[in-house]
């Protein structure tokens, strides 16, 4: 049971530094531009198909990444420039409509561009294979790797926020932006940077994880629902937020996921089990985030507006 | 007499002639020269690449020979796209609109309780080339229903008789929460009496096994069974040997084939599963096929490829023992049943209940020396296997 729990941690961690670089940016654009991006998802998908393109072109999974963050920057400008800045003044319900549309119309896209069989992207040969981990236990590279870039990309970011210019903004920005704008700061040119770098954040996520998964067109959606838990649980606009709310979220996902089935396996025959204890993760993701909210209703590291 | 019973009256007469026509069990299409043969087949989507090997088996046979039975042949292939109620409406259009002669296919299970009915009701033979579920081996079954694959619950039993004589005595069985994925594990357990380790049930459509592989990896079982067709096979495979678990026996149905090696490749290799037949079997017969397949499609034909193939072949076969002659269905249905061809499986003939009585083998995947991946046989586990539903089948 403890080599159970030890693989389930490791697994919880990997989900967790995904979700918090989709998060990041999500909980940004929320901040700091009051927009509730509903088709941040896609991005996740698009970096995902990106990569499996470029690495079908090239031959080599490192290239694939490499030239997918250009080509994710080009998508989030050109995003932000023709559909986004159009809502910066508009309602919620406004966003949220034309966001949605956004998630149908990006789908079929894709479905259009690339057919509706999934795609596979070849692991990189360095990374692929396990690592003994303890007594007859291993542990996937690659998933390593993902946990140890995730991290890298969480510590590029905090210095970015807290030691730079454009971070102080960016915190300016999440606090009052009324203020920020009346400083003479060019808000709109913020916002670009800020959108731009949430989407490059997300198609890198899809990108990281595109070798474990097959590239579908369900996979953004998959993801969406967990983000949003995770930016309201950390508090909007916080990045410190969405990085400890990405963990505690994929922790309790993936190990009430494992243990709830097997407890429940004691008193229900198997298929029961597995059907209720599957909901009995997510089910405890939702009271985790009822039980922050009560306690801090901004969130952990939000602040009361 | 009023509108309303003119109508009524008409609807009453047309039953009635509905109703003689099927007393005499002779479709529409019978009299003519044309032989017609309608394919259901599933084509777009994720599962499309079993059904365009069944579609391209078929027609491997059909481009072949030219005129199946010796008589003109006209094949109309239709796309199921994987939803039972757009295929029985195809059905129902082949059989009423088309007037084909044979109806072929299709892949699901599913799809084929939707259009079985509408089929075999006209008196149109209808020839399963890969579901075969167990009502319709049974008490379901029915004189112009013919399957030339296997009753779905075979290959689960291979894979269960395989771990009992290798003595396992703690096997994890994982397969999707369906009714397939459930008859799946009863299929194993039908025969293996040794203990589980785990009886795990995940969701259809899962992608990410990072918690099974997790608790299998913590439970260290002698074996692991599973049957994950289609993309979460490829995905199960590529994680499993990602996650150095290739030390445990894994035993699988309709997960490791020639339809999902070409996408997993090398992690695949070594993995285990049940089969009527694989692409290096030594006979004539499959020579032919496998050589003249991969010649013309470039790819190894996985067993959807070799059921149409002989389905194919069956309506061939009979067609020329009658002469041609459609319309004497008693001696077209018994020209079927003598399933006289050479499969490239080697021994097929079929049991009372129209389902084929054949042999089982437990199969690896490999890398060919051709250099393409497939399935090779290992050894043989059932010997003229029958199912076993076709003692309550009544004809």
């Amino acid at each position: 049971m403890m080599n159970l729990f030890v693989l389930q941690l490791l697994n919880g961690v990997q989900l967790g530094v995904l979700l918090f670089l989709i998060a990041a940016g999500l909980t940004l654009v929320f901040g700091i531009m009051d927009v509730i991006n509903l088709a941040h998802g896609v991005l996740y998908m698009v970096g995902a198909y990106l990569i499996a393109t470029f690495a079908a072109a090239t031959g080599n999974f490192w290239w694939g990444l490499l030239l997918m963050l250009p080509a994710a920057v080009l998508v989030g400008m050109v995003l932000e420039f023709v559909v986004m800045r159009r809502l910066y003044a508009r309602s919620h319900l406004d966003q949220v409509l034309a966001t949605f549309g956004l998630v149908m119309i990006a789908s079929e896209a894709v479905k259009m561009i690339w057919g509706t069989s999934p795609l596979s992207v070849p692991m990189p040969e360095i990374l692929s294979g396990a690592v003994p981990l303890m007594g007859p236990l291993k542990y996937p590279v690659y998933r390593i790797a993902v946990i140890v870039a995730g991290l890298a990309v969480a510590v590029g970011l905090f210095v970015l926020v807290n030691y730079t210019r454009v971070g102080m903004l960016l915190r300016a920005g999440a606090t009052n932006r009324s203020t920020v704008s009346a400083l003479g700061v060019d808000i709109n040119r913020l916002f670009s940077v800020v959108f731009t770098l949430g989407a490059v954040l997300a198609c890198l996520a899809g990108a990281l994880v595109a070798p474990i998964l097959s590239v579908d067109t369900g996979m953004g959606e998959s993801v969406l629902i967990l983000t949003f838990v995770v930016v309201v649980i950390g508090g909007i606009g916080s990045i410190k937020g969405a990085f400890l709310g990405a963990l505690l979220v994929a922790i309790v996902d993936t190990v009430g996921g494992v243990f709830g089935p097997i407890w429940l396996r004691q008193i229900l025959d198997p298929a029961a089990a597995g059907q209720v204890g599957r909901v009995l993760g997510p089910m405890l993701v939702y009271i985790l985030m009822a039980v922050i909210l009560f306690a801090k209703p901004a969130g952990l590291f939000g602040r009361r507006a | 007499m009023t509108h309303k019973t003119k109508l009524l009256t008409s609807t009453v007469l047309a039953m009635g002639l509905a109703g003689s026509a099927m007393a005499q069990d002779v479709p529409a299409g019978a009299s003519d020269d044309v032989l017609k043969i309608g394919l259901v087949y599933t084509l777009s989507g994720p599962p499309a690449a079993l059904g365009e090997q069944a579609r391209d088996g078929f027609m491997l046979f059909a481009e072949k020979i030219g005129e199946i039975g010796g008589m003109e042949t006209e094949i109309i292939v239709v796309d199921d796209e994987g939803r039972p109620d757009l295929a029985a409406d195809k059905a129902r259009e082949l059989v009423q609109r088309d007037e084909v002669d044979f109806v072929v296919g299709p892949i699901f299970s599913n799809i084929l309780m939707a259009i079985h009915q509408p089929v075999t009701s006209t008196g149109t033979v209808l020839i399963s080339t890969n579901a075969g579920t167990s009502t319709l081996a049974g008490e379901g079954c029915t004189p112009n229903f013919f399957v030339t694959s296997y009753q779905n619950d075979q290959i689960h039993e291979v894979m269960g008789a395989y771990a009992e004589n290798q003595g396992y005595q703690n096997v994890f069985l994982m397969t999707p929460n369906y009714q397939a994925g459930k008859d799946s594990q009863a299929g194993f357990k039908h025969s293996y009496t040794g203990g589980t380790a785990g009886e795990i049930y995940t969701e259809l459509g899962q992608l990410d096994f990072s918690s099974e592989l997790a608790q299998i990896a913590a439970f260290q079982p002698d074996a692991v069974f599973t049957f994950m067709p289609g993309g979460m096979g490829v995905n199960l495979v590529k994680q499993y040997s990602q996650a150095g678990l290739t030390s445990i026996p894994f035993l699988s149905a309709f997960t490791v084939d020639e339809t999902t090696l070409p996408a997993t490749q090398d992690a695949a290799l070594g993995l285990l599963g049940g089969a009527n037949w694989a692409p290096d079997m030594e006979n004539e017969a499959n020579e032919t096929f496998v050589t003249e397949y991969i010649a013309k499609y470039e790819h190894v034909p996985g067993t959807y490829a070799m059921q149409a193939y002989d389905a194919a072949q069956l309506i061939d076969s009979a067609v020329r023992k009658v002469g041609g002659d459609l319309t004497d269905r008693a001696a077209l249905m018994a020209a079927i049943k003598e399933a006289d061809f050479d499969s490239p499986r080697g021994d097929f003939s079929f049991g009372p209940n129209n389902f084929p009585i054949q042999d089982f083998y437990l199969v690896e995947a490999v890398k060919r020396e051709d250099g393409y991946f497939g399935t090779s046989i290992v050894e043989k586990i059932f010997d003229d296997y029958a199912d076993n539903y076709a003692d309550q089948c009544e004809m």
